[in-house]
């Protein structure tokens, strides 16, 4: 029997996991979707908030200083690319200054280092692409970028490497308890066993913690559209642009990514449909508005993609981490500043499952270290050679764009958690994530995947369920 | 007077082409081409249209070649040319060139391998 | 790592390439190097299997493999080495190429001259904006072609294209004689970018509507797509309300425009132009840094393959003479265009001699003249009966005009 039930494949169910692997508890995963990371860690904001944003005293402001503090040494065991580019939330008037200036004071009483506010010119000298009618920033030394996705198949392919489990596409439909012991079923007739269970199923998550009983809150969903333009686009700023928030509501960024590209977004709007991830020409034309004010010179001509990520909005305002029956663990409502504060959460649940009797203790045997998953591009042109010379496949380019070779995504194909659809494999290497958007190397991916799978290459989908890549071959 | 308008598919330059007809549907003139080979083509397609098919045949080794009807086929027979060409298979090794298919779909025509594989 | 050194060094095996290749070699250069990513050469050209190829460069029609088979076999014929399966990771400005290969592993070669031929790419989804949902079924128009000429395989089986590009009418024939439905082809303009032949000849054919002034504005379907709304555009390209219709269908093939793949040209600092999205160029298709040569698709995006042939001939010859100091650059000027001509290639002339000019106008033109002039004297004036966007177009300049410049630009334009 397992020691614990971890619902929810995304950052936070990772960290989870990991925290608790860690300590020695033999965790499963459960994830309904076909990959990990398919939630509101897919497609979100990708910062590491420095923490002034959350009010003092709430668990979101704990959780991010403490997560922020927390994030580059995790993100240096699991081989995550991680950037510490700082973050500058602008103004435009007057009565944003003042805006900024109780930003400041709060950060302080969060205990956030490294705040400064800055006038126009003395913004100009470190941002000098900086709107025209930006007036006044607040600086934060401790913001930092890396990306979710990436986070989120490092923490649990390094749990699994450890020794937890993960089951895709297992949609929890009935969580029972009969002495002491819970048992979670599946919408496919799966059963699993466990002492405790973490629920950490973003949107989902008040639907899971009513199936145990727990029907305190509710989660909505709140979409968040983005651009992502060209690497080539991606050197207009170097440190995250967050607009001033006001009567109008947070605004959108305008940020660096890890890997170089430009990221704007994401606008807010609350929905119904938990599953409703599609983008709106309103939505796409008021990023591309906001993102001008905030940072001139964007060479939208350079745009790769839009998309929308869900951030799971709790009932309550903040974080929902509690324990509202035995050995039953809630994570939910975990919208921003949840990426940043996960590592922070992982840590608090391992010690609310300790306040419920499960012995955890740290393992000597645990190594938090995991490959990284862009280790090949890391490697100086000399170890490149001594690769390629051993293993011929890293010479075969396949994503001409990101520049990716065949070695790396059968790497990816075969390092836990593995992939088994093409958007799968272009988190885990960014085959398919450049400029030409898989234009060239998708039908070289689904060979692959085909081959490494052992599956006919009809059968290979872009992300599970219906969405199949090719829906037959021409000639018998 | 009839008339017919009609886009020249022999080269890329694609000229729009006017056909008159008399009374008895004979064509009495070809106007818009640019070279004597739109004349040609406006008195076979306003006749007996005929067309290049191209696609692929499943190889013996499981893979596809290019393959292509040596010469032009009459229009009408394109998609029984295209049941004869889905049923074919190849050598697993083809050059270009060799006859896949002698006669397709009775057109005396030849289809033929337009890759190396 | 290991370095080598080559006189000539061509980056791109496609039609491109390998015709500079075949020039260089019979203009008498022997120390000649083709890197070419793909398995095999012929670029993109393998996967193009209709025909229509090589009337002007071989007076018959080929179909895309043939073509580039006919050069690949002058290639073999001449013994000119090739590398395939060897991708060009870094090029700089002193002529350094960085290259990576199983046999070589990551190799340095430093090349006398440098041909750029790399090619296009298409311009995906991500880039037209297009809201709506992200299933799987939607492919650019060159994607498409790869699984189906190539590997055999249907993407789907009811289709809307976006785009009436050449490889989106191509492909609407293509998907139809595989067994597809194409419901409709939607252009964004009100005119096509292909050529009318291949109007004719891929979706009047076959009864498939194109929508001129249409666009894509909603995708619809979480897993695999389901149905994509269209809408009619007014004359600002904007969706028109009220004009919203829903096709349901399982795949949106897009073919909305090429872009030459420059990423290499950029890092060596190569002077751009920003219409063409490729290098600025001379006569000798020579760019502004001195040796490295750009020809095809990677220079300006061409109509047809032929052409392609016959620029990567004129550059082939250029880095053969320039290797050898027989390059005479005597005057510069450049050719201004009036916008109606939206680019030349080349954009600069340092030779006194005939020089072709390749131009695309940017709508369709009726009835225009083609106004060549130095200052306000008029060079030359060419009647056309129609220009549009998706043809190139040609005209000399003689070399006794240029002999006696004084301006030092000419200007190129369309007037009644």
């Amino acid at each position: 029997m397992l020691d614990g039930i971890i619902i929810g494949g995304g950052v936070i169910g990772g960290m989870v996991a990991r925290e608790l692997t860690a300590y020695g508890a033999k965790v499963a995963i459960v994830e309904k979707a076909h990959d990990v990371a398919m939630g509101a860690t897919r497609a979100n904001s990708a910062i590491v908030h420095a923490g002034f944003d959350a009010k003092e005293g709430t668990l979101k402001a704990r959780f991010n200083v403490r997560g922020s503090e927390m994030m580059r040494d995790v993100c240096r065991e699991l081989g995550v690319k991680y950037k510490n580019n700082g973050s500058l939330v602008v103004g435009f008037s007057e009565e944003d200054r003042q805006t900024l200036a109780e930003l400041k004071a709060r950060g302080e009483k969060n205990g956030v280092k490294e705040l400064s506010l800055l006038d126009r010119e003395a913004l100009l000298k470190i941002e000098p692409n900086v709107g025209d009618g930006v007036t006044c920033a607040l600086r934060a030394g401790t913001g930092a970028i890396v990306c979710p996705y990436e986070l989120c198949i490092a923490a649990i392919g390094n749990a699994m490497d450890n020794g937890a489990e993960l089951f895709l596409g297992f949609e929890v439909t009935a969580i029972e308890e009969k002495n002491g012991v819970y048992t979670v079923t599946a919408k496919d007739g799966r059963t699993l066993e466990a002492s405790f269970i973490v629920n950490c199923a973003g949107v989902y998550s008040d639907k899971i913690a009513a199936m145990a009983g727990d029907t305190s809150f509710s989660v909505i969903p709140r979409r968040g559209e983005y651009m992502l333009l060209d690497k080539a686009a991606g050197g207009v700023i170097t440190h995250t642009v967050f607009r001033c928030p006001s009567k109008m509501g947070k605004g959108i960024l305008v940020s660096p990514t890890v890997d170089g590209n430009l990221l704007l977004g994401p606008t807010a709007e609350n929905i119904e449909d938990k599953t409703d991830v599609k983008t709106t020409a309103e939505g796409l034309a008021k990023v591309r508005l906001q993102a001008n004010e905030q940072v001139k010179s964007i060479d939208f001509s350079k745009s790769i993609t839009s998309f929308a990520g869900l951030r799971s909005v709790g009932s309550t305002g903040d974080f929902i981490i509690n324990v509202p029956r035995a050995r039953f663990v809630n994570a939910a409502g975990i919208e921003s500043p949840g990426l940043s504060s996960a590592p922070a959460i992982a840590e608090y649940v391992r010690e609310l499952l300790m306040g419920e009797g499960i012995a955890l203790k740290k393992r000597t045997d645990f190594n938090p270290c995991r490959r990284p998953m862009h280790e090949f591009q890391m490697m100086t042109n000399d170890e490149k050679s001594a690769l390629i010379e051993k293993d011929p496949t890293y010479a075969h380019v396949i994503c001409r764009c990101e520049t990716i070779s065949e070695g790396e995504i059968l790497a990816a194909l075969r390092a836990n958690p593995k992939p088994s659809d093409v958007d799968g494999v272009k988190r885990r290497t960014r085959s398919g994530m450049g400029r030409c958007q898989g234009g060239f190397c998708t039908p070289y991916i689904v060979e692959l995947i085909a081959k490494e799978l052992g599956i006919d290459e009809t059968e290979v989908t872009k992300f599970g369920g219906a969405s199949k890549m090719n829906v037959g071959y021409t000639k018998k | 007077m009839k008339e017919r308008n009609l886009t020249c598919i022999v080269c890329p330059r694609g000229c729009a082409l006017t056909v008159r007809f008399d009374g008895a549907g004979k064509i009495t003139s070809v106007e818009g081409n640019a070279c004597k080979r739109g004349v040609v083509y406006a008195e076979k397609e306003c006749t007996h249209p005929e067309r290049t098919v191209t696609s692929t045949v499943r190889t013996e080794g499981g893979a596809v070649v290019a393959v292509k009807t040596a010469t032009t086929v009459p229009k009408e027979k394109v998609f029984a040319v295209m049941k004869e060409i889905n049923a074919a298979r190849a050598p697993r090794s083809v050059s270009i060139g060799d006859v896949i298919i002698e006669n397709v779909a009775g057109t005396g025509v030849a289809v033929v391998a337009t890759a190396n594989i | 790592m290991k370095q080598i050194e080559k006189e000539l060094v061509i980056i791109g095996g496609g039609p491109a390439g390998l015709a500079a290749a075949v020039a260089a070699y019979d203009k008498g250069l022997r120390d000649i190097l083709i890197l070419e990513r793909d398995v095999a050469l012929g670029g993109i050209l393998r996967q193009c299997i209709h025909n229509g190829f090589g009337l002007h460069r071989f007076g018959e029609e080929l179909t895309g493999p043939e073509y580039a088979a006919r050069y690949e076999q002058q290639v073999k014929e001449r013994g000119i080495p090739y590398m395939t399966e060897t991708m060009v990771t870094e090029l700089r400005a002193d002529r350094t190429v960085v290259a990576r290969s199983a046999a070589m592993g990551i190799f340095e070669i430093k090349a006398g001259a440098v041909i750029l031929a790399m090619g296009c790419r298409e311009r995906p989804k991500g880039a037209l904006g297009i809201a709506g949902t992200r299933p799987a079924g939607i492919y650019t128009a060159g994607t498409a072609q790869k699984f189906v000429n190539m590997k055999g395989m249907m993407p789907g089986k009811e289709v809307v294209i976006l785009g009436s590009g050449d490889i989106g009418l191509i492909m609407a024939r293509r998907m139809t004689l595989e067994g597809a439905r194409v419901k409709a082809v939607c252009e964004l303009m009100p005119y096509s970018g292909g050529l009318a032949r291949n109007i004719e000849q891929c979706l009047n054919d076959f009864d498939i509507p194109l929508l001129l002034s249409h666009t894509v504005i909603d995708i619809h379907g979480k897993e695999r797509l389901e149905a994509v709304t269209i809408a009619k555009v007014d004359e600002r390209r904007r969706p028109i309300p009220g004009t919203e219709q829903t096709i349901p269908c399982d795949t949106l093939l897009l073919s909305c425009g090429l872009i030459p793949e420059n990423e290499l040209t950029a890092q060596a600092g190569v002077p751009m132009d920003r219409i063409t999205n490729g290098a600025l160029v001379d006569g000798d298709r020579q760019t502004e840094i001195p040796g490295v040569f750009a020809c095809g698709n990677v220079l300006h995006v061409h109509d047809l393959v032929d052409y392609v042939s016959e620029e990567a001939a004129i550059a082939g010859e250029a880095a053969v003479r320039f290797l050898r100091g027989e390059s005479k650059k005597s005057i510069l000027v450049s050719v201004k265009t009036d916008g109606k001509v939206r680019y030349t290639v080349p954009q600069i002339l340092t030779e006194a001699k005939d020089t072709r000019l390749y131009f695309r106008v940017s709508d369709v033109f009726r009835g225009k003249k083609i106004v060549l002039k130095a200052g306000d004297r008029v060079l030359l004036e060419k009647k056309t009966v129609k220009l549009a966007p998706g043809e190139m177009e040609t005209v000399t300049v003689k070399a006794e005009w240029l002999s006696e410049l004084a301006e030092g630009e000419i200007s190129i334009s369309l007037s009644d």
